[in-house]
């Protein structure tokens, strides 16, 4: 096991300690506050919420992965080539568009709770998870997509049995990037009322209860670094199964 | 049998194949040779439909190509190109079945084939079959390649420019491979590269192509004795032509009773290596052995006249 294994796994422990028994770990937190004020979030599970804020986050990584990959799979085949501008500017619209914004605008229409910051997260993903879709399709070797022609695989074979083994490293690290994306934005989602932790920071801002928003800021903020390093480590793994690394080095 | 007829392709304004016609007979290898942009990889490519003809026709035992989809005609027809193209992420075992997953035969056949090939390319099954690409020798890899062209039995073998990036030592041992498993299986070959040494080792007939036009069609002996152009001839580099000559014929074809001093040389080498060898030894007749048995011995003046341009 290497240091920074060692590390992470602390912190991990550290993590799961504080989210089932956080009033243990009241006296670190009580220097923050002032007034006799709680130290430890107490308006609900902080458990419950993380896994609440969890969830949301991964079910608006996986429906951009689905729209983003597939869109990717469309416009990098020859029926589809034409829509590739038009889909990358669909894809950058939605990641200019401020998730804030798109939660003001959806609140009319979808009303207050878990559907808007869904929305506005499942757009923010689309663009990261898109490219590198585009980006690992369209880099397939050409030596290898030119023996799979050669050979006799269908468009359907090449897709499946070549381009998308070839593509899915790279294709995870826009997963990645879009679900540490999320992770840190679905904080907002708890202003139109998404069980979200950025319920924790804001319920400390409103209060001045530094300890508060430390809490919700770490667990966000941790969170964010072990989902990175995990998917990082299945990157590698993939990688190195689809034989891609040693070649680099050859 | 493959006839090419009046087969044409022209990408906008050009014209990169020009009405070629050609027929190529069961169990030759014919050798398409010219420089980069004489259309002899496209001309090559509209064989097995991976550039369709803007006109003209293949036949293939006497069978239009395009009377069934593009990937089935592909699927019979054995490929393989410079740089190998193995799928990195799949195994050795898993890269020479391919085609043969692709015509649904069942598992253990193709089991069956991968471990046959492996052998008959000298890697041991065992010890190779599970690798993947990236951890073998570039050698090893190229014959991974051709392995894959030839999995599922193909009466034809397109090859594109396959010994390419060799270095020469492994590339004369990957030809010899190529023309004892072509002589085994008597699999009709058209292979394609812009080097005349290889084509006049490897093809029974050459085809030499430039700009889009086919300018001979012969046997090695004829291009050499008798160039069509002067670019054939240039190609063939008029200070090779004897030794190029003498290159097509073994030892064995013209050996003589008599006697010689000095080592003897084997009777499968080429005219040109025994006359590289008198050369080198100062000597006017060398004695040849067969299977370690003298048989006679050839001589320097009957080499000599064998170099010379045939009348």
């Amino acid at each position: 096991m290497t240091p920074g294994a060692i590390v992470r796994l602390a912190i991990l422990i550290l993590l799961l300690a504080f989210l089932l028994a956080p009033q243990s770990f009241a006296p670190v937190f009580a220097p923050l506050t002032r007034f006799g004020a709680p130290p430890i979030y107490n308006q609900g599970s902080l458990l419950d919420i993380t896994l609440s804020h969890l969830w949301i986050t991964f079910l608006a990584t996986l429906a951009s992965t689905i729209v983003a990959v597939g869109l990717s799979i469309l416009v990098t085949r020859p029926f589809g080539k034409e829509f590739l501008s038009l889909s990358r500017s669909l894809a950058n619209v939605g990641q200019t568009f401020p998730p804030v914004a798109v939660l003001a605008l959806a609140v009319p229409v979808l009303g207050f709770g878990t559907e808007p910051t869904l929305i506005a997260l499942f757009l923010y993903g689309l663009l990261p998870i898109f490219e590198n879709a585009l980006t690992g399709l369209t880099n397939v070797p050409r030596d290898v997509d030119e023996a799979a022609r050669g050979m006799g695989m269908t468009g359907w074979q090449r897709l499946v049995g070549v381009e998308l083994p070839l593509a899915l490293p790279v294709i995870l690290s826009g997963i990645r990037v879009a679900a540490v994306i999320s992770l840190a934005t679905a904080t907002i989602g708890s202003t139109v009322a998404a069980r979200t932790l950025g319920e924790v920071i804001i319920a400390g801002l409103t209060t001045s209860n530094t300890a508060f928003v430390l809490q919700g800021g770490l667990i966000v903020g941790i969170l964010a670094v072990l989902l990175s390093d995990a998917l990082s480590a299945l990157e590698r793994l993939l990688a190195r199964r689809a034989g891609l690394t040693r070649r680099a080095e050859a | 049998m493959i006839e090419i007829d009046g087969l044409t392709k022209t990408y906008e304004a050009t014209t990169v194949v020009d009405h070629v016609s050609l027929t190529i007979e069961k169990g030759e290898i014919c050798v398409i040779v010219g420089t980069s942009g004489s259309g002899k990889t496209t001309l090559m490519r509209m064989i097995n439909r991976l550039v369709e003809p803007t006109a003209g026709t293949v036949r293939i035992d006497g069978r239009d190509t395009r009377d069934r989809p593009a990937h089935q005609l592909r699927r019979q027809i054995g490929y393989a190109i410079q740089g190998h193209g193995l799928f990195p992420h799949r195994t050795v075992g898993q890269n020479i079945g391919t085609v043969p997953r692709l015509l649904g035969w069942e598992k253990p056949r193709i089991a069956a084939r991968v471990d046959e090939l492996l052998s008959l390319f000298q890697l041991d099954p065992a010890l190779y079959r599970d690798r993947l690409p990236s951890e073998l020798s570039g050698g090893q890899q190229q014959r991974v390649g051709v392995a894959r062209a030839l999995a599922a039995e193909p009466d034809i073998l397109l090859m594109d420019e396959p010994f390419g990036a060799l270095d020469p030592i492994i590339r004369s041992k990957a030809q010899d491979d190529l023309l004892a498993i072509q002589k085994r299986f008597g699999t009709t070959i058209v292979l394609v590269t812009h080097d005349m040494e290889e084509a006049i080792t490897l093809g029974s007939k050459i085809a030499v192509m430039d700009k889009g036009k086919l300018l001979q069609y012969a046997t090695p002996a004829e291009i050499i004795a008798r160039p069509a152009t002067d670019f054939v001839n240039q190609l063939i580099g008029t200070g090779d032509r004897p030794f190029r000559l003498l290159s097509l014929e073994t030892v064995l074809d013209h050996v003589e009773p008599g006697e010689a001093a000095g080592d003897a040389i084997d009777a499968s080498l080429s005219l040109r290596d025994a006359y590289a060898e008198c050369l080198w030894s100062g000597r006017d007749a060398i004695p040849v052995e067969e299977a370690g048995q003298r048989i006679g011995r050839v001589t320097l003046s009957r080499l000599t006249a064998l170099a010379a341009r045939p009348q």
